[in-house]
């Protein structure tokens, strides 16, 4: 949060000096004789020296003294400086103007995504001979476009991934805050952002071609529970929605466990101290002061992974198989395509307006999704700031 | 952890009915929670395991520092990552290049000068482009330079689409950086008579300025090992192709993708022999995958350590 008062106010008041006629005493010393003097130039060459450092007559001689020594000069260098003066706020609206600029530049650039996702996709979506939101087609040669198949993958293998990573994530946040001893805290943490910095490319090769067959057996083993349409043996052993799943969840962890590391580290001391006085035991602790404290921050993080494993392209791009045409199914032991791994497969093939726009809309269904679900999160975390 | 923590003694009022079975509960508890740590490090030091030990040999040759993959067939041994190397550093670079200005002045606006509407909307904007996937940002760069101004595909786009997911890297950390210079610099400065903008530039962003680089180099760590946009906005060379404007051009995300779309099943290369069982022909092309893949990891974790080093030199350190 900045502090209005201090940056905000200050500059608008020199603004103000400048303009009163220079005869004014302490306006003429604000304005003309400390910048140009040693005051200055001399804290452009060293801006990290502490403040008071600076010779104490400039800071006193720019509230009165100075003034008095500038009325004895000539009343020509008071105007000079004015002019000097003008200058310098012509240069501050050039920068002002810049940075309000750039501003105006994400926020543009913001919407024209959205603007140009749209104006692509409409027309596509009036040549589609199906419901775009309830078939399950996808033959955009045959301008045949219905998302439920990949909108299904896409949900699920997300839901998944969070079912996966949240709990395990939490469970490293309340390590890294209130478990592991205070030395190793910090390395735990950098250890578990290296996992983000690992490109998505490189788990999508290690875990379709390490991890997946690893995976097999628990895949085999799962098959008991067939009984339930989600885990019904379709016959993939590699290349699954779970393979993809594991994977993503694997890729949010890091994610998910920064943000609730941050609030778990902010609870504060007196509800810690408050479970010790009741002679609580450390998990009896977390339980009551830790986790009720934390969980529009870990909800928030969990919705910020979800956004990130919904958009997930390329890790999914090279593990999910794509399976040939067959009825739908719930299960996740089956290959598929997510939004984002559909466009990828098909980069190639945007020949015609009305197949590229088939693929526009599905990004743009992929954009609201996103936008959606990281809405939610930045709310919940901003509602939260303004409590505490 | 604190001083003041009371100990929790036999005689506290919880501590009497089933004292057993909370103890078990406890300590069930540190249990699950030191086994999620180290169920985190077992993908980590898989993957990196996977990757070093596989890639190694590869890259340790000088040519795969110098050669290209021209000439040189899916299943054939040799061949080098220069072409990738050198295409990953330009596409980068010009993302680079468009992203810090408009970044650190985005960062500043919002920081010394935003308040009000402008401000808000500008901070959620922020937000929703640090959420857009890298897909969303290379189709609506097609859409706007192939689909509507009839542009070909080329590397320079790649940087463009590159741009939106720096961007909001950038951003952020200027913001956070300059939220931690103190107030009193300021103030001092403008006591001097100094204004707003030189403020701004010769005693603020110079007293965040490692912080602000680790914000830069964190960005451009982002954005090397990013894949979606090069599907859809250039297509893959094998050969060296320095221009970014026109034709294809290798890169090393680039690189993973074609080496591992050619691969065949899995990391073995099966064909058939001359009496038509399937053997196992050719090991190269994957030597190939891993070897790029250990070099992008280099140097993207590369740049994570000096972000982090950079770092510790902050003078605003919180």
């Amino acid at each position: 949060m900045t502090d209005p008062t201090s940056t905000g106010a200050t500059g608008p008041r020199l603004t103000v000096n400048k303009d009163e006629p220079p005869l004014s005493p302490p306006s003429i010393a604000g304005e003309s004789v400390v910048p140009r003097g040693a005051g200055g130039d001399s804290l452009g060459d060293d801006p990290t020296a502490p403040p008071i450092d600076r010779p104490a007559s400039a800071v006193v001689g720019s509230a009165q003294p100075l003034g008095v020594s500038t009325l004895e000069k000539s009343p020509v260098l008071g105007a000079g400086s004015v002019a000097a003066g003008g200058k310098k706020q012509f240069a501050d609206r050039i920068f002002a103007g810049l940075a309000s600029g750039a501003s105006g530049f994400v926020i543009i650039l913001v919407a024209l995504v959205a603007v140009f996702l749209v104006i692509k996709a409409v027309p596509a979506l009036g040549d589609d001979k199906v419901n775009f939101l309830t078939s399950r087609d996808w033959d955009v040669a045959g301008h045949r476009f219905g998302i439920v198949d990949l909108l299904w993958v896409t949900v699920i293998i997300s839901i998944l991934a969070m079912a996966i990573a949240v709990p395990i994530s939490i469970g490293i946040a309340l390590f890294i805050t209130h478990y592991a001893p205070r030395r190793l805290a910090r390395p735990v943490a950098y250890v578990i952002d290296l996992l983000a910095a690992i490109p998505s490319i490189v788990y999508g090769i290690w875990g379709i071609i390490v991890l997946a067959p690893k995976l097999e057996p628990v895949q085999r083993a799962l098959y008991h529970l067939s009984g339930i349409p989600i885990f019904k043996n379709k016959g993939y052993t590699t290349g699954t929605i779970f393979d993809g799943g594991v994977v993503l969840a694997i890729m949010i962890l890091p994610i998910v466990t920064a943000i609730s590391r941050d609030v778990f580290e902010r609870t504060p001391r007196t509800n810690i101290e408050a479970a010790w006085a009741l002679g609580a035991t450390k998990w009896e602790m977390v339980r009551m002061a830790v986790l009720p404290y934390g969980r529009p921050g870990v909800i928030s993080g969990a919705m910020l992974g979800l956004g990130r494993a919904l958009g997930e392209t390329i890790a999914l791009y090279l593990i999910l198989s794509k399976p040939s045409a067959g009825p739908f199914s719930f299960s996740i032991f089956y290959g598929g395509e997510t939004f984002a791994s559909k466009i990828a497969n098909n980069a190639q093939e945007f020949s015609t307006p009305t197949q590229t726009g088939a693929y526009i809309a599905a990004g743009l269904v992929l954009f609201v999704l996103t936008f959606v679900v990281n809405a939610a999160a930045r709310w919940i975390v901003n509602r939260r700031r303004e409590f505490s | 952890m604190t001083t003041a923590v009371v100990e929790r003694g036999p005689g506290a009022s919880l501590a009497s009915p089933g004292r057993g079975r909370r103890k078990i509960k406890n300590g069930v508890a540190t249990t699950v929670i030191t086994l999620c740590f180290l169920v985190a490090l077992v993908p980590l030091v898989w993957l990196l395991w996977t990757v070093i030990s596989r890639g190694w040999h590869v890259i340790v040759k000088s040519s795969w520092w110098t050669g290209t993959e021209r000439g040189i067939g899916y299943r054939d041994p040799g061949g080098g990552a220069y072409h990738a190397i050198i295409g990953t550093l330009e596409q980068v670079a010009l993302c680079t290049v468009i992203s810090v200005p408009i970044g650190l002045l985005v960062g500043v606006y919002l920081v010394e000068y935003g308040r009000g509407a402008l401000s808000r909307v500008t901070s959620f904007m922020v937000d929703i482009l640090t959420g857009i996937p890298s897909i969303v940002a290379a189709l609506f760069i097609y859409a706007v330079f192939i689909t509507t101004l009839h542009g070909q595909r080329a590397a320079w786009l790649v940087s463009l689409a590159l741009v939106m997911l720096m961007l909001p890297v950038i951003v952020r950390t200027t913001e956070e950086m300059l939220k931690l210079v103190p107030n009193e610099l300021r103030e001092a400065s403008y006591a001097l008579g100094v204004r707003k903008w030189k403020t701004i530039l010769r005693v603020v962003m110079p007293t965040a300025f490692s912080g602000l680089i680790t914000g830069i180099v964190l960005g451009i760590a982002r954005v090397a090992g990013e894949t979606a946009p090069l599907l859809i906005l250039v297509g893959y060379a094998s050969g060296l192709n320095t221009n970014l404007f026109s034709g294809f051009q290798g890169s090393l995300p680039g690189m993973i993708n074609d080496q591992f779309t050619n691969l065949g099943s899995g990391n073995k290369a099966y064909g058939l022999d001359a009496n038509g069982n399937r053997v196992l022909i050719h090991n190269y092309a994957p030597d190939r995958l891993w070897g790029t893949a250990l070099t992008l990891v280099i140097i993207v974790m590369a740049l994570n350590l000096i972000a982090r080093l950079v770092g510790r030199f902050n003078k605003v350190a919180n």
